[in-house]
């Protein structure tokens, strides 16, 4: 096997899981350590100039992150990297003066940018600093995108959001509200440098059973509705609701029925709860406000009197599960008929471009989708950019905020004539954590709390009204001891083979016997050497040692960064050394090679 | 020292023994000896091969004398017996142990001056008397504990870390255990835990007194340039003669033996050891043989490792005392004490 190149950006990247999973790489565990430092402040700035708008993603992050933590490899439950994120948020002090200013003279060029939901504002909050003019058209009558219209505002205040989207006009830009696009054709005549399309997957799914066209009322589309109550349009529901389909905007809907009157919301799913899509803490959270989630239950009909919806009609699922927790066969057992006066179909969406004219210039596939480069987002038609939802499909604002980023980047290179498929690539930057014998600039012992429980606000209080926040925040306490779960994965074993005198210290003292000495020899019989067995983690290999020419193997997975390696090397071959993992934005990147 | 205590974690797919046990159950307290000291790594190669061999830690039994090496029973099997003895006098200590109780397994840890100084007699004295017992001896050529005067066992010519050479000859472990007639004798060094660990496992089954030499550097008074005990003079002088692979009772035997290979030995409790012969003519069941293989390599500036000698057949101090497979703190005062009418019989014999 050959040895490990630590220059490689991404390969200590990858050593931070939650970094790594975070579509737009937070540095996550460097947040934390400013947090446990009472920086909220800095925290929040550093949080911000990957995700954008920690505060919102700090309470409604689909967290690719928390699965991934290393915590999750090591223990059960991995370290609440979103609530520390809103613990950021929550606890700033004034950090306006610190945020990217809007320019004293603009560069000229004018960038529309449809829809004002996160991948818009990503892709202004990007560009405007840099000078270019960047107008956002919305068609409704307030900015935010489906942050605003399907996330319930018992789980994101208004001001949270507000704030967080006025930080970028601030920079200057013009937010046109009620201004819906009509037509692109008419768009492109209108001299803008660079079009960005960050309109979302706005068509939630329909479920064409029979009965569905009898009933006049009481059938919702969920992200509809969701819209609807969000801009007070609806106020009351039934008071018995089924909510068909169980992902996060399941979740939404019925909870939202709740706090307008529902007195008995059923979520009704297709099949077990292994397969559910919602997250685990979205359902539980809808389980402790008594939503009922019945499984095994399939849609069949709906069931109306004189045009009145009355029930719906389901089959009852059985399904045979293999080992690997696979369906292997299902059938239907018997049918029901459930009661009900509303239904909510929350199955699904997609994205639909009523507005773009075929002759436009862009390309759609076969499923009516706009055909776009993985890596520059822009359309087959130059210049025009799209991103979040609109591009490749439902996904999750952490993942349209990482959209914009790279459109940003790609409209800046297309302003200045510069190749798209060019991107400045990562960089890493190590820092020795050494500050003296035993001493390290983080908290490297092991801390073996568990992950601290978020405290909602009691049941009796919160349905009185639809906007009060469920989840009160961590306390100070609860902070202290979160902080110190995180393992700093960013925190690197950095290992100098010619200091290395063999003397075994290192793999004593691992606490999860993760390092060994061993001849050189293939990967699969190094990994068997350290039980590496998670092939998605790297096994490290130096080079050849000095002494007796075997090499120093790690295995990545389990490592707890604890660095007692380093404390007990006497010839520091190990340190311990941050690696700052620089991500270049629009503003960072180079326009030609020779810059 | 490190700054926390190595923390317990119970890993996800951790392997176990036999007895449902982790390799951390026989982890002991922090270790105080240096960073880098050799010891440290004999210590987790001994707590792996118990680990290994699905020894219950309230059956062993860990007895030392006095001095760095003697420090150790505290870092490794923290739930064992074990006693810090008197200097030198660690091997009486055992040998009374041993007497006492036949169930536990023993092991005795000592140092180059523990051993090859004050307590060379005791040393010489429970090998002749065949012991039960692994007899572990750190070896760094220096007094670690007292700032790194020369022990016995350092090499002539050897440089101290002021600049001091070494002008009297070395007592060698290995040749001293093979005169005074020990069982089991072996070399080894802390930085080879491939041959280490087998090593102890094989020791702890050979039924007598079995000693390891295992140089074991002292990286704070002995690990420079002329020092010949240094990780760098030990791994460039490292000569591997006999490999013994341990084998427990239970598995089976199937690898076919390779020309140059020797046959299994067949240990007291149905394990047997592999020997795999490095050295083309060299055969560890011939005490003489190896003994002039020692006095060679020492001769060739060469660290002579492995299972250097072995036989099974000779009785320990228990077989050749005839004390019966019952332990004799097992045995009702009233039937080990036969009373004063059985002693005047006695008496009245020797008349």
């Amino acid at each position: 096997m050959k040895p490990t190149d630590i220059k490689d950006p991404d390969y200590f990247h990858k050593v931070v899981d939650c970094q790594w999973a975070c579509p737009a790489h937070t540095p996550v565990p460097a947040y934390i350590r400013l947090i446990a430092q009472g920086r909220y402040g800095d925290a929040y700035l550093l949080n911000r100039e990957s995700n954008v708008f920690p505060g919102v993603l700090g309470r409604v992050c689909d967290r690719p992150c928390e699965p991934a933590c290393r915590r999750t490899r090591v223990e059960e439950e991995p370290v609440a990297i979103c609530r520390l994120k809103r613990v950021a948020a929550d606890h700033r002090d004034d950090i306006t003066d610190r945020l990217p200013k809007k320019p004293e003279q603009s560069n000229g060029k004018r960038i529309a940018l449809i829809g004002a939901g996160p991948a818009s504002f990503t892709v202004a909050n990007d560009l405007a600093p840099m000078g270019y003019e960047c107008t956002i058209f919305e068609k409704l009558d307030k900015p935010g995108g489906l942050m605003r219209s399907n996330i319930p505002a018992f789980r994101l205040p208004e001001d949270v959001l507000m704030e967080e989207l006025g930080y970028i006009l601030q920079m200057g830009v013009d937010l046109k509200l009620g201004a819906a696009i009509e037509s692109m054709k008419q768009l492109q005549t209108e001299g803008y440098d660079a079009i960005f399309v960050g309109t979302g997957a706005p068509r939630g799914k329909d479920l064409d059973l029979p009965g569905r066209r009898d009933a006049k009322e009481g059938i919702h589309i969920g992200i509809d509705w969701l819209e609807s109550v969000a801009f007070d349009h609806i106020d009351a529901i039934g008071e018995n609701v089924l909510i068909i389909g169980v992902g996060n905007t399941a979740m939404d809907c019925c909870r939202t029925s709740l706090r307008l009157g529902a007195k008995s919301v059923k979520v009704m799913a297709r099949k077990p709860r292994a397969f559910f899509k919602a997250s685990e803490w979205e359902l539980e959270d809808a389980e402790e406000e008594s939503v009922d989630i019945t499984v095994n239950h399939s849609p069949k009909s709906f069931v109306t009197e004189n045009g009145k919806l009355i029930g719906m009609m389901f089959d009852v699922m059985e399904y045979d599960v293999d080992d690997t927790g696979r369906i292997t066969d299902q059938r239907v057992a018997r049918d029901v008929m459930i009661p009900c006066d509303d239904v909510i179909l929350a199955i699904g969406q997609e994205n639909a471009f009523p507005w773009i004219e075929k002759d436009s210039g862009i390309e759609f596939d076969k499923w009516d989708v706009p055909v776009i480069n993985e890596k520059t987002f822009e359309s087959t038609r130059r210049g025009i950019f799209f991103g979040g939802d609109s591009a490749f499909g439902p996904k999750n604002i952490i993942w349209a905020v990482e959209h914009g980023h790279q459109a940003a980047i790609s409209i800046h290179k297309y302003c200045h004539g510069a190749d798209l498929s060019v991107r400045s690539p990562d960089e890493i930057e190590f820092e020795s954590a050494k500050m003296g014998m035993f001493e390290w600039r983080y908290s490297n012992a092991y801390d073996a709390s568990d992950r601290r429980k978020m405290e909602h606000i009691a049941l009796v209080d919160r349905f009185k009204k639809l906007d009060i926040e469920v989840e009160l925040g961590f306390s100070a306490e609860q902070i202290a001891t979160e902080v110190e779960r995180c393992l700093n994965c960013d925190v690197h074993t950095v290992f100098d083979a010619p200091l290395c005198t063999e003397c075994d210290a290192c793999i004593d003292i691992c606490p999860v016997e993760c390092l060994s000495i061993t001849p050189q020899a293939s990967e699969a019989d190094l990994r068997n050497i350290v039980h590496a067995a998670n092939a998605d983690q790297a096994l490290f290999t130096s080079a050849p040692l000095s002494f007796s020419g075997r090499v120093m193997i790690k295995d990545e997975n389990i490592c707890l960064h604890c660095g007692l390696c380093a404390e007990r090397c006497p010839t520091s071959a190990w340190d311990m050394q941050e690696g700052v993992i620089k991500i270049h934005h629009a503003s960072e990147q180079k326009l030609s090679a020779a810059e | 020292m490190t700054s926390f205590v190595k923390p317990k974690i119970r890993r996800k797919q951790e392997p176990v023994n036999t007895l449902g046990m982790v390799r951390a159950d026989y982890d002991g307290t922090a270790s105080t000896l240096c960073a880098g000291c050799g010891h440290d790594s004999v210590n987790a190669a001994l707590a792996r091969a118990f680990f290994e061999l699905s020894v219950e830690p309230h059956m062993a039994v860990k007895v030392s004398g006095i001095g760095c090496s003697s420090k150790s029973p505290t870092y490794f099997m923290s739930d064992a017996h074990g006693a810090n003895t008197v200097h030198g006098r660690m091997p009486a200590f055992a040998t009374g142990a041993v007497a006492a109780n036949s169930d536990l397994t023993y092991i005795g840890i000592s140092g180059d001056g523990d051993s090859l100084s004050i307590g060379l007699g005791q040393m010489a004295h429970a090998i002749r008397r065949n012991v039960n017992m692994l007899y572990m001896l750190y070896n760094n050529g220096v007094y670690g504990l007292t700032k790194g005067q020369f022990s016995a066992s350092a090499d002539i010519g050897s440089v101290a870390k002021k600049g001091g050479a070494n002008e009297l000859p070395p007592i060698d472990p290995a040749a001293l255990a093979l005169a005074t007639g020990a069982t089991f004798v072996a070399r080894s060094f802390s930085g080879d835990r491939e041959q280490l660990i087998p090593l102890i496992k094989a020791g702890l089954r050979h039924t007598g007194f079995a000693v390891i030499d295992v140089i074991s550097p002292c990286v704070t008074f002995n690990d420079h340039k002329g020092s010949t005990k240094s990780y760098a003079h030990t791994y460039k002088y490292f000569h591997p003669a006999v490999h013994a692979d341990f084998v427990p009772p239970s598995e089976e035997i199937i690898t076919a033996y390779e020309e140059g290979e020797l046959m299994p030995v067949e240990m007291h409790d149905g394990s047997r050891i592999r020997l795999r012969k490095l050295d083309s003519d060299y055969d560890p069941r011939d005490r003489a043989g190896a003994f002039a293989k020692v006095l060679e390599g020492q001769s060739k500036d060469e660290i002579l490792t492995g299972l250097l000698y072995i036989n099974e057949d000779l009785p320990d101090m228990h077989a050749r005392k005839n004390t019966g497979p019952r332990p004799l703190n097992q045995i009702p005062y009233s039937e080990l004490n036969p009373g004063a009418a059985k002693l005047k019989d006695l008496q009245r014999s020797f008349r």
